[in-house]
């Protein structure tokens, strides 16, 4: 602009670098830098890595163990490999809604603020979010995949395979109901004890835990409405089919019908768009 | 002042901007033009508008009437043209603590969209200007905050901004980092020819501004360099220390025309230009005069002559609920 006519220069400076219009090229962009900044902070944070594995681990073996006398086999496999699922499911989940919640660790550090004025669009900033918890709870969980072979769950090439694809699903749809509640709070506190509210009930309504039938008409339709239920349901199908039991496997079912696997993920998927909108809509009112 | 040429357009362009609140009318209407490649400083109490207008000059906030354009760009209609030419400090830090100090630069490139063969260069040349690349791979967590302030101005400026938005920029800092801030902002200037808006409330940063515009309860109250401001004020403080200061004060009144008071020990009294004066002091005055003081008028007496109040006053006036439009 006016570079030329301003008095004395005395260094010579480089070009100033052009730069490009907004886009899909730099909503790309902009998705890479937040699932970037994920990833590093994600592996610069052992303790969050540790913590994320102990709950698990105390629960597949302690708990695990010691529910085992009680409960010698569950759909045909021993109590620990039915349980396997549903402490995958724990552990993604709180990583995810961790990963989630660093939207309002942002926001109360300052961070948010660089991110907003970036010209770049909201929406990418919170896909770079969602993409960032799935890739940090998918890692997580296939580390539990090697503790759970640890721990005498028969493991499969098969297994992993589909497990690794059913995590990329379902990481997504968890990160993104944590990133709906992330854009309706403004402090950490209130995250986490809007996260304490709901994680729980839905890990506990999820069956997670325990089969999903014959339970008393009232849970029954709270595990029918629940997210979790549906992504427990495909990955305990998955494990279950390590041991050559997958047609024992508790299937969610909407009255006579038993949910097949492929529908379960689309169920989970339907919840995570809908989160995202919810996210968005927020998210893209919000002055920075 | 640089050579005006007809391809110098303002840098930014502000008519009849105005932002309410709810009932609370922050900016009521203001009008000015901060021409290209100069430092302009944005002066007023806190609550006058000052961070409202700035918000709304970097597409934070959208005002209720008016317009603005900033390097060309209109704020509303234009809102990515405008945010990939300015650069932007804020009073409250916007790092990453946990990543190092270069990784938040690049981060920033890459959001902005600075080509991967330049950014790298790019981010060294702006890390030794403010003379942080030593410190490159420290985590921002352990930087002090001039470091964190120095550090934000060059990320600000990794993208090759047109016009620099520094909020408060010197706030909450120690005087000599103060004066390394403002060594940079000149630098800057200098150098890269690049338009500095910025705010403060600290009277004497505005006197390192080309020019200021004084804001007070939601208008701009003046406008100009700061000397023009102070001379259109009139007044030079005069003190004189004299053998006898009752003949001094007589002698000023009778034959000078000027009231004149002892004050912190000396006659003190004002008149329009000071160093004009003092000659005719010395030829008027029969007594031994021991030594002459002239000081200029301050962007403080500016302020209390266009608002009739002083700054702390116009500060305890008024607390604005500000935090409703921020954050």
């Amino acid at each position: 602009m006016t570079a030329a006519d301003r008095a004395p220069r005395t260094s010579t400076r480089p070009p100033a670098p052009r730069l490009p219009p907004s886009g899909l090229a730099s909503d790309l962009r902009a998705i890479k830098v937040v699932w970037h900044r994920e990833l590093l902070r994600f592996v610069k944070d052992r303790p969050r890595l540790m913590a994320g594995l102990a709950q698990p681990v105390l629960y597949l073996f302690v708990m695990g163990t010691g529910l085992s006398a009680m409960v010698p086999s569950t759909s045909g496999v021993p109590f620990r490999t039915f349980l396997f699922p549903g402490v995958l499911c724990m552990a993604i989940l709180f990583s995810c809604f961790f990963a989630a919640g660093s939207l309002v660790w942002d926001r109360e550090l300052g961070f948010m603020r660089e991110m907003m004025v970036a010209p770049v669009r909201r929406g990418a900033i919170l896909l770079g979010k969602c993409l960032g918890g799935t890739t940090v709870g998918t890692i997580q969980g296939m580390l539990l995949m090697v503790i759970g072979a640890i721990g005498g769950v028969p493991m499969s090439l098969e297994l992993v395979v589909t497990i690794f694809l059913q995590l990329l699903v379902i990481c997504f749809a968890i990160t993104a109901f944590g990133v709906a509640l992330a854009t309706r709070v403004r402090s950490i506190q209130a995250f986490m004890a809007l996260m304490q509210m709901v994680l729980l009930p839905m890990f506990f309504a999820s069956g997670a835990l325990y089969p999903l039938s014959g339970l008393p008409p009232w849970l029954e339709a709270l595990t029918r409405l629940d997210p979790l239920s549906y992504a427990v349901a495909p990955l305990r199908h998955a494990v279950l089919g390590a041991s050559g039991k997958a047609a024992l496997a508790p299937m969610v079912t909407w009255g006579s019908f038993v949910v097949p696997v492929w529908l379960d993920l689309v169920v989970v998927a339907a919840y995570a768009l809908v989160a995202l909108g919810v996210a968005h809509r927020r998210f893209a009112r919000d002055e920075a | 002042m640089p050579p005006v040429t007809a391809e110098s357009s303002p840098a930014i362009v502000v008519r009849g901007l105005e932002k309410r609140y709810g009932d609370v009318h922050a900016v009521r209407g203001i009008d000015f033009e901060v021409r290209a490649g100069e430092v302009f400083g944005f002066l007023g109490p806190n609550g006058a508008g000052k961070s409202t207008t700035i918000s709304i000059l970097c597409t934070l906030t959208a005002p209720t009437a008016g317009s603005a354009t900033v390097a060309g760009h209109d704020v509303v209609r234009e809102r990515d043209a405008v945010r990939r030419n300015i650069g932007l400090v804020f009073q409250q830090t916007t790092l990453d603590d946990y990543l190092s100090a270069r990784r938040n630069l690049l981060f920033h490139g890459e959001l902005y969209g600075v080509p991967k063969d330049v950014l790298p260069a790019r981010v060294e040349e702006v890390m030794t200007m403010v003379g942080l690349w030593d410190r490159r791979d420290s985590a921002v967590a352990t930087f002090s905050g001039g470091m964190k302030r120095r550090l934000e101005i060059a990320r600000g400026l990794v993208h090759a901004p047109n016009v620099l938005f520094l909020d408060e920029p010197t706030i909450g800092l120690d005087p000599q980092t103060r004066s390394s801030i403002w060594a940079h902002i000149r630098e800057l200037q200098a150098r890269h020819a690049i338009t500095v808006f910025l705010t403060t409330h600290y009277m004497d940063e505005a006197e390192h501004c080309d020019r200021v515009a004084i804001m007070d309860a939601g208008t701009i109250v003046a406008e100009g360099a700061p000397e023009a401001l102070k001379a259109a004020v009139g007044k030079d403080r005069v003190q004189v220390r004299t053998a006898d200061d009752v003949v001094a004060i007589s002698v000023l009144k009778e034959k000078l025309g000027v009231d004149a008071r002892v004050h912190e020990g000396a006659v003190t009294f004002s008149v329009a230009s000071g160093e004009e004066f003092v000659p005719r002091l010395f030829a008027e005055l029969p007594i031994a005069i021991r030594s002459v003081s002239v000081a200029r008028p301050s962007l403080d007496d500016v302020f209390l002559s266009f608002t009739g109040t002083t700054m702390r006053d116009a500060e305890s006036r008024v607390q604005p609920p500000r935090a409703r439009g921020r954050r």
